[in-house]
């Protein structure tokens, strides 16, 4: 009997000796192989990325968008929203009577040039509060945040993000300097620690002023959102219960408000992005398969191309089920190599990708690994059964004779 | 020892049915020099291969050494190839991609053989085929005549008791073919049985006993008495039987 180790070492052989054959059905498989490892990375990373940014709002957090949406936690955005009455200032005050509110911060959105000396900068203006910096848990790294003030009261302070400050200052210090925001002059009284992207918002590249300043500056009085933070997570549907009646009531009975919660978002957002993932996935799959039918193809090929050799291992003593074996041995071992070399290059891609996007955390999951393996061993060998029973069932007279 | 009863070899062409082997009846003794003649489609190579356990009879039995070899099952049969019969055929069957010593080994590495006693007994066959120096050549790297003994190296290395070659010379020139043939004789003065299908009548005549084959059937069965002296063989007892 023909022993495993000297099996594979001739099948090895017949491997190495057609480079371009070998190749293309490695770079089949591993393309295959590669790119669930990417996809899926891609899939996981886009999942704990958003769970992340959601962890960094705080906890036990419910943001009040203004508009009613039916399928309100399945639309966490609340893009879909339309606004029947703005969000006001005095709603965000009202929204502090329930015991169990422990902070509350209203926040407006506007774009405009900052500028100091001769440098300018097109930058996002948040006005917000005292509050939303504890809402956010933010540093500080110099100076302080916004001053506890009546939130209808404006002040011409503003804090900014570090990389603003790297741009428009440089080497002087911010601190003190007043800083020209759209057609009014603000005074930089603390520098964020905060580093990166925060829901979609550049932290470091944003201005943050008194929330009545933000709404003379832009001429807009509806607030953009209120973030209520909720002394525990328990008491977070009273809360909302009390949100939702406090508002309509205010709103002459009208329910106009999404009030969304953490939890409720990030359920969502796992949900679909889970999907997402297997999605992905199996359409990375699908190339698996069609690698499988490359070797499939190739082996028939090379199973006519050899013939001779095969009718010939018959007349040296090799029974059909030996044939059988080293043929698949050779599928086998392409399939593990084309698996080994898609698993490197999937690792690569996601390294770059996390190199491109460093807030991506894109690790391809364990389960994808595995399966991606086990689905290139498996096809590996199934689409070479027919080829080696083709090879095995050769008449070796007929074989030999071949030209 | 090889014995034949009313073998029948037929093929199916279409709807015709071609008599390749036409009750053939022969015994053939261990250690004979036996050639094979006639003339094209006679019936010569499907012969071999069925002695050579590569086809089986239509009707009939082949025993081998005892064994009616007719009634093994493939594995056996395969088996059967690798320890008691060589091959060697006219256009060599080297694989290209193997070293000479590589393609020597390919039977021992078929029967499961042990790295360190392949390695050995290839070894010496490279020696008593004096390819010592060609051992790490590829086929296409050596001649014609270097091919040739490797491929009868190849076809011995398990030391089976028989030794088939279908026109082992039939690719060569006239100086490596006759060099072929004295390496075949050399192995049958030590023992193998040798059968040799050859369109050469001088190639022929060297043998202890010449087959001729018409239309499927033997027609002639000779012992040149003057060579089988020579060798030292007893000549094979034959019973040709004519239909
Ligand atoms: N696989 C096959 N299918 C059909 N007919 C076959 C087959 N093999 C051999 N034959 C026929 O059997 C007969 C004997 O063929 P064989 O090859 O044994 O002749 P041969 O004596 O070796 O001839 P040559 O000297 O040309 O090699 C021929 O008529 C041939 O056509
Ligand atoms: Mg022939």
């Amino acid at each position: 009997m023909l022993l495993t180790r000297d099996a594979i070492q001739f099948s090895w052989q017949a491997l190495s000796a057609n480079t371009t054959r070998t190749f293309l059905m490695l770079l089949a498989m591993s393309i295959g192989v590669g790119s669930v490892v990417i996809l899926t990375a891609l899939g996981e990373g886009a999942r704990n990325y958003v769970t992340a940014e959601f962890s960094a709002l705080g906890t036990n957090l419910v943001i009040i968008i203004p508009g009613k949406n039916e399928t309100s936690g399945d639309n966490p955005m609340g893009l879909i929203g339309i606004t029947e009455r703005d969000l006001t200032i005095d709603d965000a005050v009202a929204l502090t009577r329930h015991p169990k509110v422990s902070r509350i911060a209203p926040l407006n959105i506007g774009g405009a040039e900052v500028a100091w000396q001769s440098r300018k900068r097109e930058v996002s203006v948040m006005g917000t509060s005292h509050e939303f910096q504890k809402i956010r848990q933010w540093e500080v790294a110099q100076g302080k945040f916004l001053p506890k003030i009546e939130l209808s009261r404006g002040s011409s302070v503003c804090v900014i993000g570090s990389e603003l400050r790297n741009e428009i200052f440089g080497a002087h210090a911010a601190l003190g300097q007043w800083l020209r925001i759209g057609d009014r002059r603000f005074r930089v009284i603390g520098v964020l620690d905060s580093e990166g992207q925060s829901m979609g918002m550049n932290v470091g590249d944003s201005v943050y002023i008194p929330v009545a300043s933000a709404q003379a500056l832009f001429n807009v009085p509806a607030l953009f959102r209120i973030f209520v933070e909720v002394k525990t997570r328990e008491a977070i549907p009273k809360v909302i219960t009390f949100i939702k009646s406090t508002l309509k009531e205010r709103h002459q009975g009208v329910e106009d408000v999404t009030v969304i919660t953490q939890d409720a978002m990030l359920a969502t957002f796992d949900r679909i992005l889970s999907a997402l993932t297997y999605a992905v996935a199996g359409i990375a799959a699908i190339s698996l398969f069609v690698a499988g039918i490359l070797i499939m193809n190739v082996m028939l090929v090379t199973v006519s191309q050899r013939t001779n050799e095969i009718g010939l291992l018959k007349s040296l003593g090799a029974s059909s089920k030996a044939i059988l074996n080293l043929i698949l041995i050779e599928a086998i071992l392409l399939s593990a190599l084309g698996a080994l070399v898609g698993l490197v290059l999937g690792q690569l891609g996601c390294w770059g990708i996390r190199s491109a996007f460093p807030d991506l955390p894109a690790y391809p999951p364990a389960w994808a690994t595995i399966a991606s393996i086990l689905v290139a061993l498996i096809t590996g060998v199934l689409f070479s059964l027919l080829p080696a029973k083709k090879a095995a069932q050769l008449n070796p007279v007929i074989a030999l004779s071949k030209r | 020892m090889i014995k034949l009863n009313n073998i029948q070899r037929n093929f199916l062409v279409g709807n015709q049915t071609v008599h390749a082997l036409d009750n053939i009846n022969l015994t053939i003794n261990d250690g004979e020099y036996v050639s094979v003649m006639g003339p094209s489609g006679s019936g010569k190579s499907t012969l071999l291969n069925l002695l050579g356990l590569l086809d089986s009879p239509t009707e009939g039995s082949y025993f081998l050494n005892g064994r009616n070899v007719t009634e093994l099952d493939e594995n056996e049969q395969a088996m059967t190839r690798n320890q008691n019969i060589g091959f060697v055929f006219q256009v060599f069957h080297l694989i290209p991609r193997l070293t000479a010593a590589e393609n020597i080994e390919l039977p021992l590495v078929l029967a499961g053989i042990s790295e360190s006693v392949r390695k050995e007994r290839v070894h010496h066959a490279l020696e008593s085929m004096k390819l010592l120096d060609r051992a790490h050549h590829k086929p296409q790297e050596l001649s014609g005549g270097q091919r040739q003994r490797v491929a009868i190296a190849r076809a011995t290395i398990t030391e089976p008791s028989i030794l088939l070659a279908d026109e082992p010379t039939g690719n060569l020139d006239q100086k490596s073919g006759l060099n072929v043939i004295e390496t075949l004789e050399l192995l049958n003065q030590k023992g193998i049985t040798l059968i040799v299908v050859t369109h050469d009548a001088a190639l022929g005549a060297r043998s202890t006993r010449s087959i001729g084959m018409i239309d499927g059937r033997i027609d002639s069965d000779s012992v040149d008495k003057k060579s089988a002296n020579h060798s030292g063989n007893s000549p094979g007892e034959s019973d040709v039987t004519h239909t």
